[in-house]
């Protein structure tokens, strides 16, 4: 490659690496770049044990636009949406936000890596778009179905089933057209 | 006297879809205690599910719009809502924050649904209406059966907490209000520094290994302060305390809905039938105590 197109490659992939840090603030409505690397987000963070980035480390990720990288993570995923980066960080940085932003535009593009989270939330969608409400017993059964992990909570589902605490059939809604056209007029 | 029954307490009562099924005995309780209480619980009727975390997770205006439609049927009610559910809870106000400041996302909602909203009425949880608005004194007023000899941990979790700036009726690092209920109930109360720990629930079904390993901790550290039991707040966390705790039937500790615990103090026979449905029975610790 002649050096001229190498500069206008280089240029090209900047230029995207910069909205990505862009659209993030833009669609979140956190200012990320108050950010001072305090390290507050990971070391109250419940999931970081699980985590192959840490809470700063996203936010650092996300503001040199390293786009792959943060959407392909697990940290986006076994976050468990608790909130406890966002009450404590010192500069309002609300990572939570930014959270649902990365984890929104990531399972759009077919980036998730931890499927079974991605699996979950289509599935919790699915349902409440065909009933109205959540129904836990066919979330739990789909989301096995897809996971293809029928058995390992076997004995505790039936336990649940036998304690009346699984409804075997979604109840009747009256209004269902008009959830349904929140999610056509929305998604 | 005169100011308990000056008090005319009246609701627009959101379950939220976890109390029809997993915590079936949360809403019986609930239901059961509030009346007792005087605490007038009008169902929203025809409610939908507020899209939990699935649903901010994928969109926020998907989010917004389906907690709007719960919000805009008990403005018509002319009532505040009030939440069994702290993940329903956050949803809702979480909707009701952003609706407020945004008209064109108020006309979308209407347009959608054909219901008008304009963020005029509350969302509470019931932890904070059974505190603040009925009162420590009159809930210990109607106590029959103290729960002497209990030792409790008070589990307040994420969402009754966090963010303070969208749901906080206490402190967001060391709440005290459950603490106070269940001191009114007549519990021996344990401090701890799990309160407002994550179990890890939203991940319960998906990462399993993850949310046994957050629900061991937990334990662990209710365990060290001397407590023989955790009270819960919300059908997540209790599901998910009680499904991924470690050990066996024998070893596990009981959890309790906050409301379970109201009803036993105040003698509410239906109390035994709720408990029966517990994935841990608490009956071999409360029969030790007399309860």
């Amino acid at each position: 490659m002649c050096k001229d197109m190498e500069y206008f490659d280089n240029r090209g992939k900047a230029a995207i690496e910069a909205r990505f840090s862009e659209q993030v603030k833009e669609e979140s409505g956190t200012d990320i770049d108050r950010c001072y690397q305090c390290l507050t987000c990971s070391l109250g963070c419940p999931s970081a044990f699980a985590m192959d980035y840490l809470p700063h480390q996203i936010v650092r990720m996300v503001q040199m636009g390293l786009r792959e990288q943060v959407l392909t993570s697990s940290t986006i995923w076994v976050c468990a949406d608790c909130h406890t980066c966002a009450t404590r960080c010192p500069n309002e940085v609300d990572l939570v936000k930014i959270m649902d932003v990365l984890r929104a535009t990531s399972m759009r593009e077919g980036l998730a890596k931890e499927r079974g989270v991605a699996d979950f939330h289509r599935i919790f969608l699915g349902n409440i778009r065909q009933w109205g409400r959540q129904h836990e017993l066919s979330l739990i059964i789909k989301l096995k179905l897809k996971t293809r992990d029928l058995f390992s909570d076997l004995p505790l589902g039936i336990k649940m089933m036998l304690k009346g605490k699984l409804k075997p059939f979604p109840g009747r809604f009256n209004e269902i057209k008009k959830v349904r056209d929140i999610f056509k007029g929305t998604e | 006297m005169s100011q308990q029954t000056a008090i005319n307490l009246k609701y627009a009562y959101y379950p939220g879809c976890s109390l029809e099924a997993t915590a079936r005995e949360y809403d019986l309780s609930v239901r059961a205690v509030c009346a007792r209480l005087r605490i007038e619980l009008a169902e929203l009727h025809d409610w939908n599910c507020c899209g939990a975390s699935s649903g901010h997770s994928t969109s926020r205006r998907l989010a917004g719009n389906l907690a709007g439609r719960n919000l805009a049927l008990a403005e018509a009610m002319g009532m505040d809502i009030a939440v069994a559910c702290p993940a329903c809870y956050i949803r809702l106000r979480s909707a009701q924050n952003e609706l407020k400041q945004d008209k064109e996302r108020r006309d979308e909602l209407t347009r959608l649904t054909g219901l008008s909203y304009q963020a005029e009425y509350g969302t509470r949880h019931l932890l904070d209406i059974i505190v603040n608005d009925l009162g420590l004194e009159n809930l210990k007023a109607k106590v029959v059966k103290p729960l002497k000899g209990l030792k409790l941990a008070a589990y307040y979790g994420c969402y009754l907490v966090r963010p303070p700036e969208i749901v906080g009726f206490d402190d967001p690092e060391n709440p005290q209000c459950l603490d106070a209920l269940l001191d009114a109930l007549g519990a021996e109360v344990r401090d701890w520094s799990g309160k407002v720990d994550c179990c890890g629930g939203s991940l319960s079904l998906s990462k399993r290994d993850m949310a046994s390993q957050m629900v061991a901790e937990l334990i662990d550290m209710a365990r060290r302060a001397g407590a023989e039991a955790l009270v819960a707040a919300c059908p997540l966390c209790h599901a998910n305390l009680e499904m991924r705790q470690p050990g066996g039937d024998d070893g596990k500790m009981p959890i309790f809905y906050f409301t379970e615990l109201i009803g036993l103090a105040m003698g509410i026979a239906e109390a035994g039938s709720w408990l029966k449905k517990h994935l841990v029975s608490p009956f071999g610790l409360l029969n030790s105590l007399g309860l």
